[in-house]
């Protein structure tokens, strides 16, 4: 993976439903000059600067990096923009960081973002263009069938994903960036919520958000001057199968298996539970969360709904997941897996505040996206490799 | 239009992407600023942190540093720098006869404002005024209703002379070779696949490659109308193309297919919906028919026994 | 880490609409390039598209069927010209442990417009005013020619004529024609202004088109192709979005990127000038003397499949060193409105 890389800075903005009190450039302003301030820098210590998003039909500004330009201090420097889907705040990070290990750049600032309330996501996720065969339903019809398809392969109890929902609102009162926040949130309360796309029920999806987030990567000699820990990077991975083909597994994606496979490679992991000490992994449908610990071999095959009942995954269980509260608590859909990559940072770091795991020295970081088809992973930890 | 259906050439459909309504922007402290003293018939600018004078005002330099927080009435006077001609405006133009596009600088200002320049009225495809030039003076002509945009300005024109956006992207789209032949085939109320000469697959409809070899495909494959539900999804969320809700959308592996394609599943409680039932597509009556799926109303159930779980388990 | 072009493939662009979609356009490239490297899997795969030219979010997604990502691949993609997706990658390989990458474009520019592809290329002009400032300059209309006007008059104000505009047009479609890729446009008329002062030969045609190429590293270049085009240099740089904050008679991201690239001493360079002044701009920017060849493929001016266009000016001049009608050539792409972003390919025998 090319030379040493690390997290020295993360900067987060608020994340709401709407941010009506900034423009897009204030709300990625917001974001990247906090990562700056964690870093000790300002723009013009920066080499490189490395956006990402979802569509641009979210706020209809096409190619957004030219707009962008001046307001996070690129003028004079290289710009590129990042999209690969619901994985691109995953897979922005990991182009920035491509630009370190690659001995390109020393300091690079990356954000991704997405300001979904000047639209709508179901408008821009489902245009309905013309002629196409299939019918389009948005995200929640889309993985619906792949939910009820795992829940008939390993024949698991339908609460599942209630305790997800509420673990990982619960893990959101702890953090103050998070957009949903349910004081008292339960299993009875996400039950009495109405089925949106059986078996997905309101309170077992994420929201839709405006927000960013950003990120300081550094090289080894810069990682040294930072005035905060750094968080090392111990693997890096990206995954892409096609959408549709005969014979495809889309409830455990090999595409997801081989990622985590070569990420876990390069940091040296074997037993991903037991060496790894939180994980953020992007569960925009609860259930997602025991499809995935399956597919990051968190556990065998079936057997994730167990962990995930056992209390494994919550705050005070083994293997934390999403202790940030995860994609079920902010949506900003572009920034949501550099959200992933950066709490997995803060953690090593020691610094997540009330969400910490107490300890944390390496974590995961994940995304993924389209029809479950694209992902990006990292592995971080305290220690450099 | 509706896709045309002329039964040699491509098929091509008209397509709008807008949002309803159109976006809603925030424009945060800065440009709020300044869209409100415009609304209320002020120029302002704001000071730099190196006491330069940024028009129109942003948060933020070219150097991406903070500007202070001081604003600056500048102009209404200005002066052109450059400008470009259009003898034929576009739809989308602030004038639907000839004008130019200026940078213009206020006075008082140190970077320019691209705006609408009015030289007075040009048939359409008018010679470029001789007196449009580099260094033209000119001031703001304020529309009488402001609501706070940088239209509120309608355009710029010379000192002392005469008197002078939603978005929509409109598309004709291609459906492609591949498409074109398959909804050809549902034209004629035939289910048209091609199957991969490399790995045997046979894909409906067909996309003419193999996703899994990368290779083109050519063998056409016919296959019925009938299939099996792999695994469905019972939607509450209301859709114009779809029944009332609560409506199902399933994945259907047609008999010979080897992959499942998502469509409605009706003429069936949707709780009586389950994994491995037999259905066959409903069709609209043969007079309207076109070169389009919605020949096709939903799947049905057939009455044929369920599949067993195990027999498509690999297709889900 | 030495890194090379080794094959370059490209589509027989069109000017109007072939009936194609963006997939079935892409197919045959990579066939093509697959073949000529006998390589079916590649170290990493990048991609440059844009999802407002097919109107539907996601355009990337069903191009990942003509590559063939079974087993799964290490992929990635840039909602940019290709030609950042080739940065992309090369970046990757820097890394040194992989030593091959797939890298792809395509783009038709038909589709967007009422009624699809109409006269001198409405839609797209139309598209291009999206990727304005949304507060200040979108809201106005102004549309992609409007804007490479002002900038053309800014360079005629310094001391160009409008025959000087008129011989990059003439060249490059005299140049295009001599290009099986390429369009078949005839010599510049007298057609009137588009918007003054640019006339429509002064203006990139509608165009679909794809194209790709293959990078390999050190030893394994020189097993996949006899003359690998070593790249030397490479660079990107973007300067300030708004057209007043700038001097639009130069381009001073161009000039960076060309400096950090080590843009000196090539003989043939393959500029990505959509507009007829941009070329002027440009090789002032790159100090191209007089004895340098520009555009022998005929450039922007007489095929852009907007997305794959940069990338294939690196194809392009990639090819004049495999070919071995060069030794030293420079590939060079260009986004944003009026050359707001600039990259620089140097490449060599």
């Amino acid at each position: 993976m090319g030379n040493a890389c690390a997290v020295i800075g993360v900067g987060q903005t608020a994340y709401r439903t709407k941010r009506t009190d900034v423009s897009i450039a204030g709300l990625v302003r917001e974001a990247a000059l906090r990562a700056l301030e964690d870093a000790g820098l300002t723009f013009k210590d920066i080499d490189a600067v490395v956006i990402g998003k979802a569509p641009d039909l979210f706020e209809g500004v096409m190619m957004p990096e030219a707009y962008l330009a001046d307001a996070l201090g690129a003028r004079g420097k290289p710009m590129t923009r990042v999209h690969t889907a619901g994985s691109v705040g995953g897979s922005t990070a990991l182009v920035a960081a491509s630009l370190v290990q690659g001995g390109v750049h020393d300091r690079v600032l990356v954000v991704a973002w997405e300001k979904q309330s000047e639209s709508n996501a179901t408008w821009a996720l489902s245009t309905h263009p013309p002629l196409t065969p299939s019918i389009v339903v948005g995200a929640g019809g889309y993985f619906a069938p792949h939910i009820r398809a795992y829940m008939r392969r390993t024949g698991c109890p339908d609460h599942i994903g209630t305790v997800v929902a509420v673990k990982d609102r619960q893990n959101a009162l702890k953090n103050p960036y998070a957009h949903l926040r349910i004081p008292g949130i339960s299993r009875e309360m996400v039950e009495s919520t109405p089925m949106l796309w059986e078996p997905i029920r309101y309170l077992e999806t994420c929201p839709s958000s405006d927000g960013a987030a950003a990120m300081v990567l550094a090289s080894e000699s810069a990682a040294r001057r930072a005035p905060n820990p750094p968080a090392w990077l111990h693997g890096t991975a990206m995954r892409s199968e096609p959408i549709f083909f005969a014979g495809r597994d889309t409830v455990n994606p090999q595409a997801g298996k081989d990622c985590a496979a070569d990420v876990y490679r390069q940091a040296g992991i074997t037993d991903p539970r037991r060496e790894l000490d939180c994980a953020e992994v992007y569960v925009p449908f609860s259930w997602y969360e025991p499809m995935w610990l399956e597919n990051l071999g968190f556990c065998g095959e079936g057997e994730g709904w167990k962990l995930t009942e056992s209390g494994a995954t919550a705050l005070d269980g083994d293997i934390p997941w999403n202790a940030s509260g995860g994609v079920l608590s902010s949506n900003p859909i572009g920034a949501s897996g550099l959200i992933r990559f950066a709490e997995a940072a803060l953690q090593v770091r020691g610094l997540a505040g009330e969400h910490q795991v107490e300890g944390a020295r390496k974590a995961l970081g994940h995304a993924y996206g389209g029809g479950a088809q694209f992902f990006a992973m990292w592995v971080v930890g305290s220690e450099q490799p | 239009m509706p896709p045309s259906d002329t039964e040699v050439g491509a098929l091509v459909a008209d397509h709008a992407l807008e949002f309803p309504g159109g976006y809603t922007r925030s424009v945060g402290p800065v440009i709020g600023r300044f869209l409100t003293e415009l609304r209320d018939g002020r120029l302002v600018g704001v000071r730099t942190a190196s006491g330069g004078v940024l028009f129109p005002p942003l948060e933020y330099d070219d150097d991406g540093e903070a500007v202070t927080g001081e604003f600056v009435e500048v102009g209404p006077d200005a002066t052109v720098q450059t400008y470009a001609w259009v003898p034929r405006p576009l739809p989308g133009h602030p004038f639907d006869r000839p004008f130019a596009w200026a940078l213009i600088k206020p006075d008082g200002a140190d970077t320019a404002l691209l705006h609408a320049l009015d030289l007075g009225e040009f048939e359409p495809g008018a010679k470029q005024p001789k007196t449009l030039r580099t260094g033209l003076r000119v001031r703001p002509k304020w529309r009488a209703t402001r609501t706070g945009g940088i239209t509120d300005i309608e355009c710029f024109r010379p000192e002392v002379t005469m008197i002078g956006a939603p978005s929509r992207v409109e598309y004709r789209l291609s459906a492609g070779k591949a498409l074109t032949r398959f909804l050809t085939g549902i034209a004629e109320g035939r289910f048209l696949g091609h199957r991969c000469g490399v790995c045997g697959k046979v894909y409906v409809p067909m996309k003419g490659l193999c996703p899994v070899d990368g290779v083109p495909t050519t063998e056409e494959v016919e296959v019925p109308d009938t299939g099996t539900v792999t695994t469905y999804a019972v939607n509450n969320i209301p859709d114009p193309r779809a029944p009332a809700v609560p409506f199902v959308s399933a994945y259907i592996l047609l008999d010979g297919s080897d992959i499942a394609m998502l469509a409605l599943v009706a003429g069936i409680p949707a709780d009586q919906v389950r994994m491995g039932l037999r259905v066959k597509a409903a069709w609209k009556p043969r007079e309207e028919w076109g070169r389009t799926m919605e020949n096709i109303t939903w799947f049905e159930p057939t009455g044929e026994p369920d599949v067993p779980f195990e027999d498509i388990q690999d297709y889900v | 880490m030495n890194t090379a072009v080794v094959a370059f493939a490209q589509t027989e662009h069109t000017g109007e609409d072939s009936g194609l979609t963006e997939v079935e356009l892409l197919a045959p490239v990579i066939t093509a390039i697959k073949e000529r490297t006998g390589l079916s899997r590649f170290g990493f795969t990048c991609s440059g598209s844009l999802d407002y030219l097919a109107g539907a979010p996601f355009s990337f997604v069903s191009a990942l069927d003509a590559v063939g990502a079974w087993p799964p691949i290490s992929e990635s993609h840039v909602e940019m010209d290709a030609a950042w997706a080739l940065y992309e990658a090369w970046v990757r390989l820097q890394h040194g442990d992989i030593d091959t990458a797939l890298v792809y474009g395509f783009g038709k520019t038909s589709q967007p417009g009422r009624g699809g592809g109409v006269r001198h290329n409405t839609g797209l002009r139309a598209l291009m005013t999206l990727q304005l400032d949304p507060y200040y300059l979108a809201p106005l209309g102004v549309d992609q020619v409007s804007l490479a006007a002002l900038q053309a008059r800014a360079v005629l104000e310094g001391g160009h004529k409008e025959d000087d505009l008129r011989a990059v047009a003439a060249r490059s479609r005299e140049a295009g024609r001599g290009n099986p890729y390429a369009l078949d446009l005839p010599e510049p008329g007298d057609e009137d202004y588009e918007v003054v002062p640019l006339r429509p030969y002064d203006c990139p045609p509608v165009t679909d088109g794809a194209a790709a190429i293959v990078l390999a590293t050190g030893d394994r270049a020189r097993e996949l192709c006899e003359t690998p085009a070593w790249i030397r240099g490479i660079d990107h740089r973007i300067e300030a979005h708004s057209p007043g904050a700038r001097d639009l008679s130069r381009s001073e991201s161009a000039a960076l990127a060309g400096e950090k690239a080590g843009a000196r001493g090539v003989e043939i360079a393959e500029l990505h000038a959509q507009f007829s002044h941009e070329e002027l701009i440009l090789r002032d920017a790159l100090g191209l003397s007089d004895d340098v060849r520009i555009n022998p493929s005929g450039g922007a001016l007489a095929a852009n499949p907007m997305m794959a266009t940069g990338l294939i000016r690196i194809g392009e001049a990639a090819s004049y060193v495999h070919r071995g009608q060069a030794r030293r050539t420079l590939g060079h792409a260009s986004s944003g409105p009026c050359l707001q972003q600039n990259l620089v390919c140097v490449l060599e025998a």
